[in-house]
């Protein structure tokens, strides 16, 4: 089998941190109780939910109160996006909305739902070359009937960092709800809302060392929002659904300990990151950096290839023991580019060979050494192979 | 360590192929191709192979073995080079074997150029048959039980396939497979064999082609060999050669479909003494060895995947035809369906099956008189 295994896979998920396990433990077997009850047990249970409540808000910037916890980074965009554009055509405010042409499936799926099914017009902005939103679009795109702009921190595919702070700046001014996916930022980025300027942000634990299935969606004090997951009155009616307390203490835990260690971890990461960019385009002829060359997230580092088939060199690449992702789907056999690269305008011979590698806690100098080893010579076969295909 | 991959079904023979090479030493990769099948995009696939169950299965097998496996999606080339050449071949008047296709464009093709870009050495499958080397040229020979042997629908490979190709079950009866599929404890030992073309949903081929190539449903005479109209047929494709029952005429001698005519649109029947051929035309022939002879040659010839083989001459004709003579007359010789022509064991290679005759034409018989003179 393959000599050696290296996961350069972080921004799918990460391990979680032995130190979240260790904190989550007792909430599964001691401290069982649920959190909405009355009696002792339910109380104990409460008492690590609301000092999980306040870590992350700390962290945040923001009042303990404005944060629901929710089931998944997914459920968090979902909940932000339904729940402020039902809230604002309920109060007669419109029935525009405006996200990127880059979001993640989370957003931009829902967003399509909200045009098809629910009567929302709907403007994508577009994005230049490195995959970023010119703010000047957004201005233009707001019309009166604007009720909700939402725009992610930091692309999931191409890592580049948008320029949040400034489309916040010009939604406030329109006094337009701006919702931020903060998913890929977790850990890594400053996440102050205040200094951000954001009304609602999407953050999900798994990306930073924490469990899987738990998020948290910021909504800021007085934001129009109406719930829609409907039940108890669990985070104050916002998210019904008995609470994970051991899952919403690891994600808290998480996000403190990444919280500490964030500008050395991050220093090491860009270092090692910049080390595979430059040998992977020294070594790989015909290959692109995709996404911003220094806007961009410290540990992502992706690329297109001309001429060859994403999917196709992850297989390549998983049977030397290399963990990555793409952008492209295979569907029916024929290869379909990820969205998010033909809108940064790229050709599709190229688009469809994209390739995602993300470095995390567990990275090494001999893992980028391995990858720089291998890679050129998987790239080079396939394209041998398409040179001959009929 | 050689790396191999193995095409994975989620059979027997395939599950077992890919144990004997783990057992070998081999580094071993198994991949299931997931071909067209139809109702495809509409849900669930319908079709024969690459079900959900299959899949499971193969997945499981791998996992037993401890291999990596991958599902590579071949739907759209798989469509567009064997199922529409299937139905464009019977809209022709011809009978086609789309696995020999599949063999050459998607298998032996598609997938062994993905398995060399993975770096791996080898191709393998679960097909019953061998591969030999002599002074560096490679042969394929017939799988060793003889129920089994699978040689025919290799026959389309050349000599870069075979350098790549292996087949671990070969050197073995279906018995022994079976009993080897145990021992390993793989969990598709007992599953039956599945004998009709994996893309038709329910292993009717008339049916599929009502539903894909209507026009296959042109309706037209059926005439006897000398031209009289005896009836009226409900379309070339749901016709072979040989076919008796269903012909819906009366004549006082049992009569056989003896030839399709496209140009025509008719089904031409005849008795059984002529239905009996000895002589046809061959396109598209191969030779595995990769050379092309010039002489006539002795050969034995299978005209069907099932059929007796019989004695021949070959004789080699330019732009790769042949012409092929049989020893004695056969029925269901069926244009469409590749000859394969045999040296003991040993492939030599085929040719698609274009026109057949009662008799020889006679200067196809001086060609042979002087060369077996010479
Ligand atoms: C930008 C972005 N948003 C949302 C999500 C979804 O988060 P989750 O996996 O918690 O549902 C992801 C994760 O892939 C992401 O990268």
């Amino acid at each position: 089998m393959a000599v050696r295994t290296v996961y350069m896979d972080h921004s799918a998920t990460t391990p979680v941190d032995p130190r979240v396990v260790e904190a989550m433990l007792p909430y599964f077997t001691e401290v069982y109780g649920n959190s909405a009850s009355i009696h002792r047990f339910g109380r104990a249970a409460a008492k690590a939910l609301e000092e999980s409540r306040r870590t992350v808000a700390a962290i945040l910037g923001c009042h303990p109160t404005e944060i629901v916890f929710t089931g998944s980074g997914t459920e968090s965009d979902n909940l932000a996006l339904r729940g402020v554009a039902f809230a604002q055509r309920r109060a007669g405010r419109g029935n525009h909305l405006i996200v990127s042409s880059v979001e993640h499936h989370a957003v931009l799926n829902t967003a399509r739902q909200l045009e098809e099914v629910f009567g929302f017009e709907v403007t994508y902005l577009p994005v230049d070359e490195y995959g970023m939103v010119n703010p000047d679009d957004v201005g233009r795109a707001i019309r009166k009937d604007t009720v909700l702009i939402s725009v992610m921190y930091a692309s999931n595919e191409v890592g580049t960092i948008q320029p949040i702070a400034e489309i916040a700046r010009i939604a406030r001014a329109k006094g337009i709800p701006f919702h931020t996916d903060a998913v890929q930022a977790g850990g890594m980025l400053d996440l102050d809302v205040n200094r951000l300027g954001v009304d609602l942000m999407t953050l999900s634990a798994h990306k930073f060392y924490g469990p899987k299935g738990v998020g948290v969606l910021y909504i800021r004090q007085g934001t129009p929002y109406l719930p829609t997951i409907t039940g108890g009155g669990h985070e104050r009616g916002r998210r019904a659904g008995t609470v994970n307390v051991a899952g919403i203490v690891g994600l808290a835990t998480a996000l403190r300990l990444a919280q500490e260690s964030r500008e050395s971890e991050n220093a090491r990461l860009r270092r090692l990151r910049d080390r595979l960019i430059q040998g992977i385009l020294e070594r790989v002829p015909d290959a692109r950096l995709t996404g911003h060359p220094t806007e961009r997230l410290p540990h992502h580092a992706s690329f297109v290839f001309k001429g060859i088939n994403g999917e196709e060199l992850l297989l390549a690449l998983d049977v030397e023991g290399i963990a990555a992702s793409t952008g492209s789907a295979c569907t029916s056999g024929r290869a379909e580019p990820s969205e998010v690269l033909v809108a940064m305008g790229l050709p599709h011979d190229w688009a469809i060979g994209s390739l995602r590698l993300t470095l995390g806690k567990s990275s090494t100098d001999e893992d980028i050494d391995y990858v720089l080893e291998v890679l050129p010579r998987a790239v080079a076969r396939l394209r041998e192979m398409q040179a001959v295909e009929v | 360590m050689t790396r191999v991959v193995v095409a994975m079904s989620g059979g027997v023979d395939s599950s077992v192929a890919a144990a004997l090479l783990v057992e070998q030493g081999y580094e071993v990769i198994g991949i299931m191709l997931r071909l067209w099948g139809e109702g495809e995009g509409a849900g669930a696939s319908t079709n024969r192979c690459c079900t959900l169950e299959d899949m499971e299965l193969a997945y499981r097998v791998a996992d037993h073995l401890g291999i990596p496996f991958y599902v590579l999606n071949v739907a759209d080339f798989f469509k567009k080079t064997v199922v529409d050449f299937f139905i464009a071949e019977y809209l022709a008047g011809r009978t086609p074997n789309p696995c020999l296709r599949c063999n050459r464009l998607v298998r032996f093709d598609w997938l062994l150029r993905r398995a060399l870009a993975l770096g791996a050495e080898y191709l393998a499958t679960g097909h019953y048959a061998r591969v030999r080397v002599v002074d560096g040229r490679y042969q394929l020979l017939r799988g060793v039980d003889p129920h089994k042997d699978q040689s025919y629908v290799l026959a389309v490979l050349g000599q870069h396939e075979l350098r790549h190709a292996m087949f671990p079950v070969g050197g073995y009866t279906k018995e022994e497979v079976r009993a080897l599929a145990r021992r390993f404890g793989l969990p598709v030992a007992e599953k039956p064999e599945s004998q009709d073309l994996c893309f038709l949903a329910d292993g009717d081929y008339r049916a599929f082609l009502r539903r894909h190539a209507p026009e296959a449903l042109r309706p037209g005479p059926i005439k006897d060999t000398r031209g009289r109209i005896l009836g009226e047929h409900q379309g070339l494709a749901f016709y072979t050669i040989g076919q008796r029952r269903g012909l819906g005429i009366a004549a006082g001698v049992p009569l056989y479909v003896v030839d399709l005519d496209p140009v025509e649109n008719a089904v031409i029947v005849g008795t059984a003494e002529e239905l009996g051929r000895r002589s046809c035309l061959l396109e598209g022939v191969h030779f595995v060895s990769g050379e092309f002879p010039s002489a006539p040659f002795r050969a034995t010839v299978k005209v069907r995947y099932r059929a007796r083989e019989i004695p021949a001459w070959i004789i080699p004709m330019p732009d790769r035809q042949a012409r092929v003579v049989l020893d004695e007359p056969i029925r269901g010789l069926t244009p469409g369906q590749a000859a394969v022509m045999y040296d003991g064991e040993v492939v030599l290679g085929l040719g698609i099956i274009m026109r057949t005759e009662r008799e020889p034409p006679p200067e196809v018989m001086e060609t042979l008189a002087a060369s077996v003179l010479a």
